[in-house]
Formats: C-alpha cells, sequence, structure tokens
C-alpha cells in the first residue's frame, strides 16, 4: 500500500519534471528567438553599411564631389549638382517647414488646451506623418509645377515642407508638454508677456527635445526620392534658380542604379556614401553645436 | 499678436492637408470620368494614344500582397526585438540594441533599394528562393523560376525597413505595463516566455495592434525600394501567381511612369493610383491612431 502511494508519488514528480524541463526548454527557445530576431534586425543594417562604404569609398575623389557627371562608360565627373541641390532643396524646405511645425506645436501645447481645432489639427497631423511620400509629390506637381510650367526647385521644397512639418510639430509639441509649470509661473509672475515666456523661457528649456524633430524630420527629407521625382526632376546642370529643375542626391542614386554601366553603379555607391555622411554630419553637428552653446552659456555664469 | 501667429501656423498645417486632399481628388477626375469604377477593376495598362486603357486592379494586389509578405515577416521580429529589449536583455546591453535597431530607421530608402538591388537581391536568388523553388517548386506559389526582382524580394526588404518603427512602439508598449503584472506573473511560477505570451501581449495587444498597422500604412506607401526590386510587370501579368512573381505596386507604378506620361490622360491615371494609395494609407493610419491612443490612454492609469 504505502509502496503504491510511494510509485504514485514518484510518478508525479517525475510527470512535474518533465513538464519543468519542457517549460523550461520553451524558455530557452525563446531567448534563442530574441536572440535570433535582433539579428535578423542587425545582419542587414551592416551589410548595407558595409556595402555602401566599401564601395562608396571606391568612388570618392574631390573631382567626384564637386564635378558634373562624366561618361558612364569611360568614368570621370561626379555628382556636384546632385550635392549641391539636395543641399538648397533640403534649405529651402527647412525654411518654411521648421518655423511652421515649430509654431503650430506652440499652439498645440501652450495655447489650444483641448478644444476642437486643436483636436483637428493634431489628428490630421498625426495621420500626415503616415501619408506616403508620393501622394505628397501629386500634390507638388498640382499646385507648383502644372501652374509654373515645369519642374522647378520650389515644388520639390514645398512637398518636402509638407513632410517634414507633422514630425517638427509632433515632437515640439511632445517636449513642451514635459516642461514643468513652474517655469512659466516663475515667468509670469515676473509680468513676462506670455509670447516672451513661451519663446525665450518655455522653448529655450526645450530646446534638446525640438533639436531632435529637427534632425529627424531633415534626415528623413534629405534621403526622400519619390516626391522629388515629381517636383524637381533631376538634371546634369548646377543650380539654375528656384524656377528651374535642380539635381538630388536620392533621384541620382536611383536614376544611376537603373543604368546598366559599372561607373553607373561605382556612381551609385558613392552617392549613397555622400547622402549618408551628409545626414550623419548634420545631425551630429547640430547636437554639437547646440551641446557646445549651452555649455558655454553655463561656464559664463 | 503671437496668439494670433501660432493659430495661423496651425491653420496652414491644415490648409497643407486640405491641398493634399484636392490634388489629388482634382488630379483623378479626368480619368475617372473616363474609365469609373473599371478603373478599380481593370487589369489592362496601356499608356499608348489611341489605345488608351487604364485598369489599377494587378496594382492595388501588388501592394496589398508585398506589404502583407512584409507584414508576415516583420512583426513577429519586432515583438522579439521589443521583447528581447524590455524583458530579457540588461539596460547595459538593451539600450544599445535598441539604438542600432532605430538606425535601421535613419537609411534612406534609396539606399535600401540599391543594396537590395545590387547585394540582397543575388543573396535571396541563390540562398532562399532557388533551394525553396528546387525543394517545393511543384506547390504553386513557389512555382516560378526565381530570379531575384519579385514579390517575395519586395516584400523581405519592405520588412527590414519597418522593423524599426514596429519595434519602438512595441517596446514602449511593454515598457507602459505596468511592473505589477510581471510580478504576479512571477510569483506563479511562470518562465519569461510565459510571462510575455500570457501576460505582457495579451496586456497589450490593441497597442501592438496598432503598431503593426502604422508599420503596414509605411510598408503600402513605400516607393522607392519597391520599385527597386518588385520587378515593375504591367497589366494582367502584374498579378502575382508566385512568390517568384514580378509585380508592380500603386506607388512604383506611379514612380516609374510619371516623367514618362504624355497625355493628361495618363497623368490623370497615375494620380488616381496616388488617390487609391492615399484611400488605403487614410483607412490604415485612422485606425491605427485609434487603436494607439486607446492603449497610451489606458497606461497611465494603469501605471498608479
Amino acid at each position: 500500500m504505502s509502496d503504491k502511494s510511494q510509485q504514485r508519488r514518484d510518478e508525479i514528480q517525475a510527470s512535474i519534471l518533465r513538464t519543468n524541463a519542457r517549460r523550461r526548454l520553451l524558455d530557452k527557445v525563446f531567448t534563442i528567438g530574441t536572440i535570433g530576431a535582433v539579428l535578423a534586425a542587425f545582419i542587414p543594417l551592416g551589410s548595407i553599411l558595409f556595402e555602401v562604404i566599401k564601395n562608396g569609398a571606391a568612388a570618392l575623389s574631390a573631382e567626384f564631389l564637386t564635378q558634373p557627371q562624366g561618361s558612364m562608360i569611360y568614368g570621370g565627373g561626379g555628382i556636384g549638382p546632385a550635392i549641391q541641390g539636395t543641399i538648397i532643396v533640403v534649405a529651402y524646405a527647412s525654411l518654411i517647414g521648421i518655423p511652421v511645425g515649430i509654431l503650430t506645436g506652440i499652439y498645440l501645447a501652450e495655447y489650444a488646451g483641448n478644444n476642437r481645432f486643436a483636436r483637428t489639427v493634431r489628428f490630421f497631423n498625426n495621420v500626415m506623418t503616415g501619408l506616403p511620400s508620393i501622394v505628397i509629390g501629386i500634390v507638388g506637381y498640382i499646385i507648383l509645377v502644372v501652374p509654373l510650367g515645369g519642374f522647378n526647385v520650389t515644388a520639390g521644397a514645398v512637398a518636402l515642407s509638407i513632410i517634414m512639418i507633422p514630425i517638427v510639430v509632433g515632437v515640439t509639441e511632445e517636449t513642451l508638454k514635459l516642461v514643468p509649470n513652474s517655469l512659466r509661473e516663475a515667468g509670469h509672475s515676473l509680468g513676462i508677456p506670455k509670447w516672451k515666456v513661451t519663446l525665450f523661457i518655455t522653448l529655450k528649456s526645450a530646446k534638446n527635445g525640438v533639436l531632435t524633430g529637427i534632425v529627424l524630420a531633415v534626415s528623413r527629407i534629405a534621403g526622400e526620392t519619390a516626391p522629388l521625382i515629381m517636383t524637381i526632376l533631376g538634371t546634369d546642370l548646377f543650380f539654375q534658380g528656384v524656377s528651374n529643375p535642380v539635381d538630388a542626391l536620392p533621384l541620382r542614386i536611383w536614376r544611376l542604379s537603373s543604368t546598366p554601366y559599372d561607373y553607373a553603379h561605382l556612381y551609385g555607391w558613392g552617392a549613397a556614401l555622400v547622402l549618408i555622411l551628409l545626414i550623419l554630419a548634420f545631425s551630429v553637428g547640430l547636437r554639437f553645436v547646440a551641446i557646445e552653446r549651452s555649455s558655454r552659456a553655463r561656464a559664463r555664469q | 499678436m503671437f496668439r494670433w501667429i501660432v493659430i495661423g501656423a496651425a491653420c496652414y498645417t491644415l490648409l497643407m492637408i486640405a491641398l493634399v486632399v484636392y490634388s489629388v481628388a482634382q488630379g483623378s477626375v479626368p480619368i475617372l470620368s473616363r474609365e469609373g469604377l473599371n478603373f478599380f477593376i481593370g487589369t489592362d495598362w496601356n499608356p499608348v494614344e489611341g489605345r488608351e486603357s487604364f485598369g489599377a486592379l494587378p496594382y492595388i494586389i501588388g501592394t496589398l500582397v508585398t506589404a502583407g509578405i512584409a507584414m508576415a515577416i516583420a512583426v513577429p521580429i519586432s515583438i522579439g526585438i521589443a521583447a528581447f529589449i524590455s524583458e530579457i536583455a540588461p539596460p547595459r546591453v538593451g539600450t544599445p540594441v535598441s539604438f542600432v535597431v532605430e538606425l535601421l530607421a535613419a537609411i534612406p530608402s534609396v539606399v535600401y533599394g540599391l543594396w537590395a538591388l545590387f547585394v540582397f537581391r543575388l543573396f535571396m536568388v541563390n540562398y532562399i528562393e532557388a533551394p525553396i523553388h528546387n525543394l517545393l517548386g511543384q506547390i504553386s506559389i513557389f512555382a516560378r523560376t526565381p530570379f531575384g526582382l519579385d514579390i517575395f524580394t519586395a516584400g523581405v526588404v519592405l520588412s527590414i525597413m519597418i522593423i524599426p518603427i514596429i519595434t519602438s512602439i512595441t517596446r514602449e508598449i511593454f515598457k507602459a505595463i505596468p511592473n505589477t503584472q510581471r510580478e504576479a506573473a512571477y510569483s506563479l511560477g511562470a518562465t519569461r516566455f510565459e510571462t510575455v505570451r500570457r501576460f505582457l501581449i495579451p496586456y497589450g495587444r490593441a497597442g501592438i495592434l496598432g503598431a503593426s498597422i502604422i508599420g503596414l500604412g509605411r510598408a503600402v506607401g513605400e516607393t522607392l525600394l519597391v520599385t527597386m526590386v518588385i520587378g515593375n510587370a504591367i497589366g494582367i501579368s502584374a498579378i502575382p501567381n508566385s512568390l517568384f512573381s514580378p509585380s508592380q505596386t500603386l506607388s512604383s507604378l506611379v514612380a516609374n511612369e510619371f516623367n514618362e506620361a504624355v497625355t493628361v490622360t495618363h497623368t490623370s491615371a497615375l494620380i488616381a493610383l496616388g488617390a487609391t494609395l492615399f484611400v488605403l494609407t487614410m483607412a490604415i493610419n485612422i485606425g491605427a491612431q485609434i487603436l494607439v491612443s486607446r492603449m497610451v490612454k489606458v497606461s497611465p492609469g494603469a501605471r498608479e
């Protein structure tokens, strides 16, 4: 009798150990699976960076960075107009997009509260973040290319600004909301008007967050290609004024990649490397300048 | 005074949205009045003057299929990465991992396209598609001889592009889940796997679904990368009959043909493709907004 119950106890114990082993095994598999997922993201990233640096570095030279494109069969020349065009179009778009984005963010965070108009702006702003960029290209084409009679820089810049505004608005509103109210109250209690408090106290203390938003938005539009196909078209020439077509790095990469010459592909990789370096230089540079300033200001105090 | 400036800026952003709606609607009027409903169910695409015919069905299907493939790959991987960062790895590993994953989002899509066209495509053909085809070629979805420029390659590269978006939102949602949930699970003796599967994922379901839908919106709208690797088929042959079929999406067709369009009808047909894409992504994004905001509304209360 006692033998039997002993046997039963052993059986139960064994079955617990078995399920425990199974559960532990599942847990191991899960852990390995998540590490596998991380690798699944790391390997392509590594491969992209490796290929862009390896193939792109072979193209780099002073001539490559400054000259218009030479022959696709014999080589020579470079991507000068595309570099110049990207800088011009992105700067022009930022000139429109950054102020509008920051001011709208200020409105949503500091002035609107939760009224109906603000909710509408906020809602459509969020929806706009996910709008395909090719659709925004159509807008540029219809409102600025057709009326002006040709592909031009302004149309491209306006299209890109439509992409950047929602990003800047979203980040500005979020960071302004994180600024503690005591700061605003301190400003008001000194009798400073609200707009001055907003610009020089609230916005200033949210500066790093807003800068992050700007970096995000500029990096995003610097790589956009689809809207540029329908607005600035691309050309082999250097900048000819805002009412003419201009070249841009993403457009050039796209066109070169569909050309069946080895030199074209080499230029393409080189242009990709330059584009990534430009974006990187901008984001690191802006942060460096901003941090540099604020630490110098602190040192002065 | 300043008040009016900021209200003006807010109005400007609304005006831009109105312009988007107006442009795509106005631009697609000529073709829709010509083809009517046939535009959405037709399968012919011929821009040659005198023989014009514009049917968008193959590209709608191509868009949905590539996005579907991308989602099937990206969602499980993203949830895995998010779980690794927030539940498994110690912070000094998790933080750099999440930073590196975000780096994927910083690479311009045209660079993805370049890499996919010259590097990844060959990898796909030689090591993934050809073996699958040799092994399972009798099954119709693996039937075509792989060439690398097809919906499968496009879907896989798209999935790499949307992983950072889905991962970062899912990670935020895992973070927002109150620790009491985890403690309850562990105190019942659950393993980490069981905690994630039976407690955390169900708790954050709405938010994870919303994150996935945001990724879907991106996959549906992505243009350049798809244009470069999907093979750009036209007309009825753009309807994929196998994973290894070349196809075309709404946005890739617009990118391919826009600069060559000379007739008003052709341009209008391309704009109407954009309009279709616009309606599709609007529906997707509004759905995602509602799901994510519901989740975010829940979490602050739950944190207390």
